[in-house]
């Protein structure tokens, strides 16, 4: 078995008296798609934003294996490695796309953002990466250089996708991917995301409340109440055939097509 | 005439003190942007007011102040700011670049090269090169004590895109001694080159915002560009209208309303000096006999 890419360990934040996550404890291969479920409130979102290091624990550890082999605890990595590695090894997709765009940058800059922040400075090879991206997230090419704000909410979606997968990363953490968008575009979207996930070998860290979105993306799956995980399991298991109440009642609270 | 109810130079002594460290400091730190607790001065922001109070700061008694807005050392703010010295420290004053010790300017650099002995004071209204980019103050001070300045080249591509090349001519983004990005104030980018290895100290003042920076002589200061797109100063395809001067930064200015133009060197001095030596531009032949 091959280290872990991403190992949490006992991951607890709390606000004030109010609990955030409490002992959390997984670990992530690379390549493999962990959903996290649970309704509003269950802790999902603080334990994504302490997974990426956006949010300090109060306990536990987050360990990550570097591009050059060794295995970190994000905690002590100075802010400026950890800035690069968000910004070089890892991707973030909002929900709201303006949260993860430039509004006012075109489409082009907005994928060529990375690149010029690890020292590319040639246009023509930034800009055809740009373009590259573009088709492969289905988006005209011509409209490279046009603004975000020009865009329609899929589109958007798809344009942050690209403006992170574009130093390839090997983690991205998506927080609700699809949460506010037309179910013909949420399918397209979903097909989207599946596709680039098995043709890089993306890892990725899924939060959404969607139980249709874990099961079409997700191998594992850990389902979230008040701050604890309460069943944890192969997608496909814990969907079909639920072991803790709560879990079986969000299975059976899904409306079926 | 003097105006005995101020110190010299208008400012206290103890404010001089506090700006002169955090001189002190910019210089130590080049291309850094030092806080500095800005006073009110007599004129409103947008005039000048940081500029002013570093001038005020490193003037002696035996200086002599040139001020130059845009240039000219005839305009309203070159003017008041000059006899503003003139009244509270009572410093000789010149309009002449080699002359003078101190020379304050508003978006422009002198034509002629700079010595070591002189200091070159600009008014910068507002000192954060990543500021249309990055609206944060947090974040932006993160980013330039990281060194992540992607973003500024971010700028320049979206230039690029919508232009074709660089349609930066002012404000040109620059790294100073290979570490700190710098607005280089709402000078046009022809000046950009005089500012790398320039023997005269350079000091930024930004009354508003109260920030200081500085470029110490000789040191290297280079503007941002892409491989396939680099850096290039504006080019003028005619010589000053009055003096001849090839390759001096040209104002365009309107003379009447039938759509008449003549291009001059935004200069006075350095088009002045000219025409004294005998230099003659195709609108001023007439004048020559």
């Amino acid at each position: 078995m091959s280290t872990p890419l991403l190992q949490a360990e006992d991951l607890s934040r709390f606000y004030g008296g109010r609990i955030g996550c409490r002992d959390v404890s997984f670990s992530l291969d690379v390549g493999e798609v962990l959903a996290i479920v649970g309704e509003s409130g269950s802790g999902k979102t603080t334990l994504l934003n302490l997974l990426s290091g956006r949010l300090a624990p109060d306990a536990g550890h987050v360990r990550y294996a570097m591009r050059d082999g060794t295995t970190r605890d994000l905690l002590t990595l100075t802010e400026a490695e950890r800035r690069h590695l968000a910004r070089t090894d890892w991707g973030f997709v909002h929900q709201d796309a303006r949260e993860g765009l430039r509004m006012n940058v075109s489409a082009g800059g907005n994928i060529g953002e990375r690149l010029m922040g690890i020292g590319d400075r040639h246009y023509g090879n930034i800009r055809e990466a740009a373009r590259g991206w573009l088709s492969r997230v289905e988006i005209d090419e011509g409209r490279l250089d046009d603004k975000p704000t020009a865009f329609s909410g899929g589109m958007r979606q798809r344009l942050q996708i690209a403006r992170n997968l574009v130093t390839a990363p090997r983690l991205v953490f998506m927080d609700e991917p699809t949460g506010g968008l037309d179910v013909s575009v949420q399918a397209r979207l979903l097909d989207l995301i599946r596709s680039l996930v098995a043709d890089l070998g993306l890892a990725v860290v899924l939060v959404t409340h969607d139980l249709a979105v874990a099961r079409l993306l997700s191998h594992r799956i850990m389902v979230m109440k008040a701050g604890e995980v309460i069943e944890t399991g192969l997608t496909d298991r814990v969907l079909d055939d639920p072991q803790a109440p709560y879990t079986q009642l969000l299975v059976s609270s899904v409306l079926a097509a | 005439m003097t105006a005995p109810a101020y110190n010299f130079a208008y400012l206290d002594e103890q404010t001089k003190r506090m700006i002169r460290r955090a001189i002190l400091k910019a210089i130590a730190v080049p291309g850094y942007q030092v806080p500095f607790a800005s006073r009110e001065m007599p004129m409103p922001y947008g005039w000048g007011t940081g500029g002013v109070q570093v001038t005020a700061s490193i003037l002696g008694q035996k200086d002599v102040l040139k001020v130059i807005d845009q240039g000219a050392d005839d305009t309203t703010n070159a003017v008041s700011i000059r006899q503003f010295f003139e009244k509270t420290a009572g410093v000789e004053t010149t309009t002449e670049t080699l002359a003078a010790t101190v020379i304050q300017t508003r978006h422009r650099i002198p034509e002629t090269t700079l010595q070591g002995h002189q200091v070159l004071v600009y008014q910068v209204p507002i000192p954060e090169p990543l500021r249309f980019l990055e609206p944060r103050e947090t974040e932006t001070r993160k980013m330039h004590a990281l060194a992540e300045y992607g973003l500024m080249h971010v700028k320049l591509y979206e230039d690029i895109a919508r232009h074709g090349h660089i349609a930066t001519t002012y404000a040109y983004p620059v790294l100073v001694a290979g570490r700190y990005v710098m607005d280089p104030s709402p000078t046009p980018k022809f000046d950009n080159p005089k500012m790398d290895d320039c023997a005269a100290l350079q000091l930024f003042g930004a009354g508003r915002e109260k920030r200081i920076y500085a470029i110490p002589p000789h040191t290297k200061v280079v503007s941002l560009d892409f491989e396939d797109h680099p850096f290039e100063v504006t080019r003028f395809d005619r010589p000053c209208a009055l003096c001849g001067a090839q390759g001096s930064y040209l104002d365009e200015v309107v003379m009447d309303d039938r759509g008449a133009r003549m291009f001059v060197c935004s200069d006075t001095d350095f088009c002045e000096s000219r025409q004294e030596n005998g230099h003659r531009g195709p609108l001023n032949q007439e004048a020559a006999e």
